[in-house]
């Protein structure tokens, strides 16, 4: 009789214990898919900054660049060319170009003694530097998320969890541009 | 990262748990030695009453107080883009929940501090000095450093661990001086009761004594060697934030080799809360000493230029290996399998600036702190309106033009 009273509230004690931790574990890898979904989403509202920025960029450096039309004109079309583009593949690639356009066009500021010095244009300069940063910076916080989040789900003792209600890996955000990801080289023979 | 700030937490823990002990048995035999066998659980009750107090007050307005005592000004975007933006570039490769509040320090003495208790609440506060002589990547390096205090929690940590220092030394000051005034009065006292007891308390006294001692030297030795083990951290910290130890490297250097004079408003307690030691000592120490807050500034510059791989937490572990000789800093578990490159200089840190330049700026950037107009008259002149002007315009001193204040005034610019 006692042991069996024993036994029961001992079988009772553990089965509220993994019900518990079950729950506990649940929780957390749905507040850290959250923390991914938010990371992703801050990526968004950066490059959306970038897209804002460059009319003004654009119109500051047009009275002193009247010899760069075509530089300036291919960063207006892929800013174009980004704010249209669909879906995550399509918008990497697009922002990989917009990406290149701007270095391109920054570049080409340097020629222009006048135009470096102009107040505003260090301003909007700042900020577009900021944005770019922000935009690199973003994608690592995201690439970290989603590091931690997938080591979660492919680890005991949470990956069981993970495969009862159906959580999934998540992928890596990669650089689209292939100029981005290669070591600048420099050239001394011109 | 998240890994770290858990390790960071339990750390915190054990060894507030440990100075927590030192003083209750430091009230202890405090009360035994001053109300004599009865008196250890008083001592210990009135121990706890001031360390409670205390903690209370640090929680309540500890990041205003110390905010206000070294007359930082809170600032807008408007006022400094660059470090603004900076800030909000770490808050974001940190992923805190919230942009920290930034500071200016009117100071020419290049120096940091980041405080506040919870992610939520914290704040940034770097000086005019630092604004004026470090390039953006450098400022960056200094930012970093600064967000991975608040991201691994140490604020949180030097504050309740500061406070149970603080009371610690109060309770042997004051029994120190409470012994010394009545060591003749409390002498008679006791002798009356028995020649036994009269033997037993004097040695409970000397007990008492020299736990007072050594119960703060104790503490202080525990609370600075965490200290210097929670900068390096931050350091790590920076660098992987950042992809760019190289930038945290020269800013530590220029703070290290600086000629103005120390910041004008630090004390003992708040000076692990700076990126560097404020208190400039005569002479360069090579050893990093026992009573130090801070690692030696040429020891962290040389651990972070060490690290040639990568910048994650494992290489910063080995690097610090490599320079120090010592077993790493960095708990395993930080060492998660990542591979972080390290990034490119950025196109402006190339470029030099001129010392006159460096200190005109500190002027300038206190001015737009202080809430000045800047005007730009067409000959060329900037002209620089104080707050409390109030006429609508006023005459160039040069060419005599009359400029509208609301229409010429500009936005500030780096």
């Amino acid at each position: 009789m006692g042991t069996t009273l024993i036994t029961l509230i001992v079988i009772l004690v553990l089965a509220v214990i993994l019900v518990a931790s079950i729950i506990g574990i649940y929780n957390a890898l749905v507040r850290f898919r959250n923390q991914v979904d938010n990371a992703w989403s801050q990526i968004d509202v950066q490059l959306k900054r970038r897209h804002d920025l460059i009319p003004n960029l654009v119109e500051t450096a047009k009275g002193y660049m009247k010899h760069e039309r075509g530089t300036l004109e291919a960063v207006t079309n892929a800013r174009a060319a980004a704010m249209g583009a669909k879906g995550v593949a399509g918008a990497a690639k697009a922002e990989g170009a917009l990406g290149e356009a701007l270095s391109k066009f920054m570049l080409v500021v340097e020629n222009y003694p006048d135009l470096k010095a102009n107040t505003n244009f260090l301003q909007v300069q700042e900020e577009l530097t900021s944005t770019e940063n922000k935009i690199a910076f973003s994608r690592q916080a995201y690439n970290d998320q989603v590091l931690f989040f997938n080591n979660k789900i492919q680890m005991f003792p949470s990956n069981i969890i993970a495969g009862m209600f159906v959580f999934t890996k998540r992928d890596f955000f990669e650089i689209e541009a292939p100029a981005e990801r290669e070591v600048p080289k420099v050239d001394f023979s011109s | 990262m998240w890994e770290l700030i858990r390790v960071n937490k339990r750390n915190s823990i054990i060894l507030l748990t440990v100075m927590a002990l030192v003083l209750l048995a430091l009230g202890f035999v405090i009360g035994l030695g001053f109300m004599g066998p009865r008196g250890g659980f008083t001592g210990i009750i009135i121990a706890t009453a001031v360390w409670f107090i205390m903690t209370i007050i640090s929680f309540a307005g500890g990041d205003q107080i110390l905010l206000r005592a070294s007359r930082a000004t809170p600032v807008t975007h408007d006022v400094h883009p660059q470090l603004f933006n900076i800030v909000e570039e770490m808050k974001i490769a940190a992923s805190l929940p919230k942009m920290p509040k930034v500071y200016i320090i009117n100071d020419p003495a290049p120096n940091a501090f980041a405080t506040g208790r919870s992610p939520e609440t914290a704040s940034v506060a770097v000086t005019a000095g630092l604004l004026a002589r470090l390039n953006r990547d450098e400022l960056q390096g200094v930012v970093a450093h600064e967000v991975s205090h608040i991201l691994h929690r140490d604020i949180l940590f030097v504050t309740l661990a500061g406070v149970m220092l603080g009371t610690i030394v109060i309770l042997s000051q004051i029994f120190l001086r409470g012994m010394f005034y009545s060591s003749m009065g409390s002498r008679r006292r006791y002798s009356s009761g028995g020649k036994g007891s009269g033997q037993a308390a004097i040695l409970l006294i000397i007990i008492a004594i020299i736990a007072a001692v050594l119960a703060p030297i104790m503490a202080q030795l525990l609370y600075f060697a965490l200290s210097r083990k929670r900068e390096y951290l931050a350091d790590a910290g920076a660098a992987r934030l950042t992809r760019y130890p190289e930038g945290l490297a020269s800013a530590l250097e220029k703070i290290a080799n600086d000629p103005s004079p120390q910041l004008a408003s630090v004390n003992k307690v708040t000076a692990p809360m700076y990126i560097a030691n404020p208190f400039k000592k005569k002479g360069t120490r090579k050893l990093s000493d026992l009573t130090s807050t801070h690692p030696p500034i040429s020891e962290r510059v040389k651990i972070l230029r060490n690290m040639a791989r990568g910048a994650s937490f494992k290489d910063y572990s080995d690097a610090f290996t490599k320079v120090t000789k010592h077993s790493t800093v960095v708990p395993a578990v930080a060492f998660t399998k990542e591979d972080i490159a390290l990034r490119q200089a950025s196109e402006q840190a190339k470029k030099k600036q001129r010392t006159e330049k460096q200190l005109r700026q500190v002027g300038d950037i206190m001015r737009r702190v202080n809430g000045f107009a800047f005007l730009g008259c067409l000959c060329g002149l900037t002209l620089k309106i104080p707050p409390n002007y109030k006429a609508p315009s006023v005459k160039c001193p040069r060419c005599k033009r009359v400029l509208d204040i609301k229409k010429h005034s500009s936005k500030p610019s780096k």
